[in-house]
């Protein structure tokens, strides 16, 4: 666990070059970005400027070009494949898109995140009421996902994403695919998360939430980083 | 928790989730299994074609024969000696003597039905039969051996060899015997590749729908083992619900058609073999189907791990 003082998250010198059979493409530009423990990060910016990126390399499912990634103080490249399961237990992920195993319930998806991290039995039985409780579905359980809302799944994503209470959520996109007032009850659950000491990073593309969220906003465009402010705006 | 418990933990999970797989897809299962069940039904279907030819070579086999015939008037320790001699040659199975006597009551039980054959036969003051040696040898080119070493020998009380007349056939009946063996080996193993290819190929394609769920898995922090073994587990139940199926499909059939079959392949009853041989057949279905699910799954599904 990093202190306090220190930055949880690291990012030096990173760029991604993709060479694809269309060329060479740059998907980020020298990234340099500290981000405390506790922070409420917003990643702002377009489609395709890099946000999501930025969020893979911190879950290992993209790798940079160049550059360095620490977390904790540790460089992440440098994890043997065997430890990435245990590593990507410290961080929850949430996405536009839920992600959730559609042949489980919601119970199911998240006793499975506890099952493979080697929780007993009587955790699982304990924790996973609580968890869905909290998120406020405390009442469906035994639903399968196609069975749940948009704003429902998500909640059950977020839940997933709580259970090994990690020290980071990233957060890509995760209101993109609801309603407004749905949208806003997602974002309302992850401050209140972030208020409980977790640290948040959120990607999104909405000006709305952004203005409104009044915490720092670190503004991305064509794989730069144009804009990093305490308080800031969505501004392109 | 301590490591041997954690271990057997994770193996109750993992045996737990695939077996949930196995039932909550059902459909997929279904039509997995189906196609698992045409691979394991061609292979049982050539143990048994195998086992339908090999009894056919080898009554053919038993059929072809070269016979010597003696005198009238030759001298049965004659006979015999030259049986000696003949059972040291190479090659050679089985000697069979057979008497004048042994010769005339053969004739009068074929003929038992024929009652001018056998009056006729009561006109005649001697047995009018000759004393034969019956060899059999293991193949086309060792009769002609045999052949050759009585003929060189020459000895005077034999009449006549059959073998110049038999050869032709003994030759083709050879060679015929020769290519069921082959041809039935290379079709099988052809078939039996076939119907592996297109179970695994399944198998593939039913992983490849679960490609998305693997990446979320890994996401929220599955080892490679969490997600494999569930997939493995799926993959041999498949097999053994493959192999159990074919066996209720192939049961009846093999009784229905074993006594039509023996009506034009005598000696051939597949439904005796099947019952005796129902467990270790039945061991074997499963091995292949458990085998084949198990494998295809393990190659499968390495392309999501990295």
């Amino acid at each position: 666990m990093a202190k306090a003082s220190e930055p949880i998250i690291k990012f030096e010198n990173i760029s991604k070059i993709y060479n694809g059979k269309s060329g060479r493409c740059e998907a980020l530009k020298d990234i340099n970005l500290e981000i405390s423990p506790k922070e409420f990060l917003s990643l702002a910016g377009q489609s395709g400027a890099g946000k999501s990126t930025v969020l893979k390399m911190l879950t290992m499912e993209e790798n940079p070009s160049t550059g360095k990634i620490l977390f904790g103080g540790q460089n992440i490249r440098l994890l043997e494949p065997k430890k990435m399961p245990f590593f990507r237990r410290k961080i929850g992920t949430i996405f536009q898109d839920f992600r959730l195993l559609s042949d489980l319930t919601a119970g199911e998806n998240i006793s499975f995140a506890m099952e493979v991290a080697g929780y007993d039995d009587d955790e699982i039985r304990r924790d996973v009421p609580q968890v869905l409780e909290l998120v406020g579905m405390g009442d469906k359980l035994d639903r399968f996902p196609r069975e749940l809302s948009g704003g429902e799944k998500q909640r059950v994503a977020i839940a997933r994403a709580l259970i090994h209470r990690p020290e980071v959520i990233l957060a890509d996109e995760p209101t993109g695919n609801l309603d407004i007032l749905n949208a806003w009850d997602i974002i309302r659950l992850l401050v209140k998360i972030n208020e409980l000491g977790t640290t948040i990073i959120l990607a999104t593309h909405d000006r709305e939430i952004i203005n409104n969220l009044g915490r720092r906003v670190v503004t991305l465009d064509k794989g730069r980083i144009i804009r990093d402010e305490k308080n800031g705006r969505y501004i392109l | 928790m301590s490591k041997p418990k954690k271990f057997f933990v994770q193996l109750k999970r993992i045996a737990q989730s695939g077996w949930r797989s196995f039932w909550r897809n059902s459909w997929l299962s279904a039509a997995t299994i189906l196609v698992m069940l045409l691979a394991i039904f061609v292979i049982t279907g050539l143990v048994f074609f195998n086992v339908i030819t090999q009894e056919v070579v080898s009554e053919l086999r038993q059929k072809v024969d070269i016979s010597v015939y003696f005198k009238q008037t030759a001298d049965e320790t004659d006979i015999l000696q030259i049986k000696q001699q003949l059972e040291t040659q190479p090659g050679v199975l089985l000697v069979e003597y057979i008497s004048r006597d042994q010769a005339l009551a053969n004739f009068k039980e074929r003929h038992k039905d024929d009652q001018a054959l056998l009056e006729s036969l009561q006109e005649l003051e001697q047995n009018p039969l000759q004393a034969s040696l019956n060899v059999k040898a293991g193949t086309a080119g060792q009769y002609g051996q045999v052949a050759d070493f009585l003929e060189q020998a020459d000895f005077p009380s034999i009449e006549k060899i059959n073998y110049q007349q038999n050869r032709q056939i003994i030759e083709r009946l050879t060679s015929i015997t020769d290519t069921a063996e082959r041809a039935g080996l290379a079709i099988s193993l052809i078939l039996a590749l076939l119907s592996v290819l297109v179970a695994f190929n399944t198998v593939r394609l039913t992983i490849y729908n679960w490609r998305e769920e693997i990446s979320v898995k890994r996401l929220v922090g599955a080892t490679d083992w969490n997600i494999r073994g569930p997939f493995l587990v799926e993959g041999m139940l498949y097999g053994v619900a493959a192999a159990v199926s074919t066996m209720i499909i192939v049961f009846p059939l093999i009784a229905f058609f074993s006594p039509k079959l023996a009506g034009f392949l005598p000696g051939n009853d597949l439904f005796a073999f099947l019952r005796a041989n129902f467990f270790s057949l039945l061991f074997f279905q499963i091995l292949v189907g458990v085998v084949l699910g198990g494998v295809s799954s393990y190659i499968a599904i390495r392309r999501y791990l990295r």
